[in-house]
């Protein structure tokens, strides 16, 4: 008998095998094993079974002990046929892990037989060119940098706030920007509205938004909605989106994007701005207070600010537009302290920010624990600012 | 002595300025000391009955008064109180 035969038969009596389909069961009962991975990294880039911890075979001495600390914990190793998990899988057991298993067959059998398994995304050249100042930093890193390519967020409006916001995702890589916005370009708005240009007077917003953030970010997408926001069409506008970000001018929207967020349990990335005020915060039902849990009603017509008054400062919209942009990698990521129950206000002539605390009002309209939702309000236009 | 931060809406009902001072042991007796000074800011944040609007909010040092005592809420000198209407804009 050659070394190899005898290596293999001495592993095949010291460690049990199990079929694909004994993992598969094992799996689904919700049973508690770690899947590890012992191919080399293109092996693993090819796809590999869902939530598998990859350890090289070459590299499990160096590696086990920090990927794998728990050495009671139950394995199950593979590779692409059954063999270098077998040889693996002794030198686990001689490192002290004490329930070690093979999967007969491996990763060709399992995919044969129909199991799932997952393809990892990975950046290309040209992506790792663009990011670099995104994979240098461990909070992003490639892994961060493929969730904000995955992600998709919807901004309300392509104006004051949502200008520096979608502008700043689309350069962060943010992989889908939608822009709801039915308005046109008119040069009053050119003071703050940085997205769009003196060229582009008279053109509808959402291209002209299309335009500048593909020619600063060719390889993201960019969904316009040439449309008002309604009761009719919130559901289906919102469906594909992760994160939703208000930038919109008037109390009407505000109200249905917040309860479409309710209704959807999607995060509402809040900002508003008047003169040299701005305030910001992060809506998420479930995990904070919604919009209503602060302002359960809109102000009557006649109580909100007049028209006439209107007026803002236009770099005070690229403050808060940013810090909701801040905001929305913040949830992509999953990383940082996020604005819920927080309310951060700024005083741009005073330079300070404030922060208010906000509750869950636990007997909330809309968002109060096991209430069905009351459905949609078509709130009365008006110059709400 | 209090001190009340004011939003830019209601800043025409207070000579513009951003922040006043006024004493009172209540958020409520407190803005019956600023309307002596200030006329007009009162019906701005409470409605007929008393209530705080419902599209205004008080907060006393960061919290807010309706998970308090509302209108009742006390304030203690030096406190800072702040009023946040709902605004809309964005554009």
């Amino acid at each position: 008998m050659g070394y190899k035969e005898e290596a293999l038969r001495k592993a095949r009596a010291e460690i049990p095998e199990v079929s694909p389909e004994e993992v598969r069961q094992i799996v689904g009962n919700g049973k508690s094993i770690v899947l590890v991975d012992v191919r080399e990294a293109d092996e693993f880039r090819g796809g590999h079974l869902p939530g598998a911890v990859h350890v090289p075979r070459g590299f499990l001495e160096l590696q086990a002990e920090a990927k794998l600390p728990d050495r009671s914990s139950d394995l199950v190793v593979y590779c692409a046929g059954g063999i270098r998990s077998l040889l693996a899988a002794t030198t686990l057991k001689t490192m002290g892990y004490q329930k070690v298993r093979s999967m007969a067959g491996g990763f060709t059998r399992w995919k044969q037989n129909g199991h799932p398994f997952d393809v990892p995304q990975f950046l290309n050249d040209k992506d790792r060119e663009r990011y670099a100042r995104h994979l240098s930093i461990d909070e992003v890193g490639e892994a961060g940098q493929v969730k904000l390519l995955k992600a998709k967020v919807l901004c309300i409006g392509a104006g004051g706030l949502g200008s520096p916001a979608a502008f700043y995702l689309a350069a962060a890589g943010v992989g889908t920007i939608g822009i709801v916005d039915y308005d046109v370009v008119d040069r009053t708005n050119l003071q703050r509205q940085i997205l769009h240009t003196d060229g582009r007077v008279g053109k509808l917003k959402t291209e002209s938004a299309k335009e500048t953030l593909l020619s600063l970010n060719p390889d993201i997408k960019v969904v316009a909605f040439n449309e008002r926001l309604t009761s009719e069409n919130v559901d289906a506008v919102f469906k594909d989106y992760d994160v939703i970000l208000d930038g919109c001018d008037n109390f009407p929207t505000r109200y249905l994007v917040n309860d479409a967020c309710v209704k959807h349990r999607k995060p509402n990335v809040h900002g508003s701005i008047y003169r040299f005020e701005g305030q910001a915060t992060l809506f998420w039902p479930g995990r904070g207070p919604c919009y209503r849990c602060l302002y359960p009603a809109p102000p009557p017509p006649e109580m909100a600010p007049s028209c006439a008054e209107a007026g803002v400062l236009g770099v005070l919209p690229g403050v808060i537009g940013v810090l909701e942009a801040i905001e929305a990698v913040k949830i992509i990521l999953g990383k940082g302290d996020l604005l819920v129950g927080r309310l951060l206000t700024y005083d741009a002539l005073e330079t300070r920010f404030r922060e208010l605390k906000l509750r869950r009002d636990p007997n909330c309209a809309y968002c109060a624990e096991g209430r069905a939702f009351p459905g949609y309000i078509d709130y009365q236009g008006f110059c709400g600012v | 002595m209090s001190k009340v931060r004011i939003p830019t809406p209601l800043r025409k009902l207070t000579k513009g300025l951003a922040e006043v001072d006024g004493t009172g042991a209540t958020v409520k007796a407190l803005f019956a000391d600023l309307e002596t000074r200030y006329g007009g800011l009162r019906e701005k944040v409470f409605d007929d009955s008393g209530e705080i609007r419902r599209f205004i909010n008080i907060f006393v040092n960061g919290e807010d008064v309706r998970y308090a005592r509302g209108a009742e809420t006390s304030v203690n000198a030096n406190d800072e109180i702040s009023i946040v209407p709902a605004i809309a804009g964005g554009r």
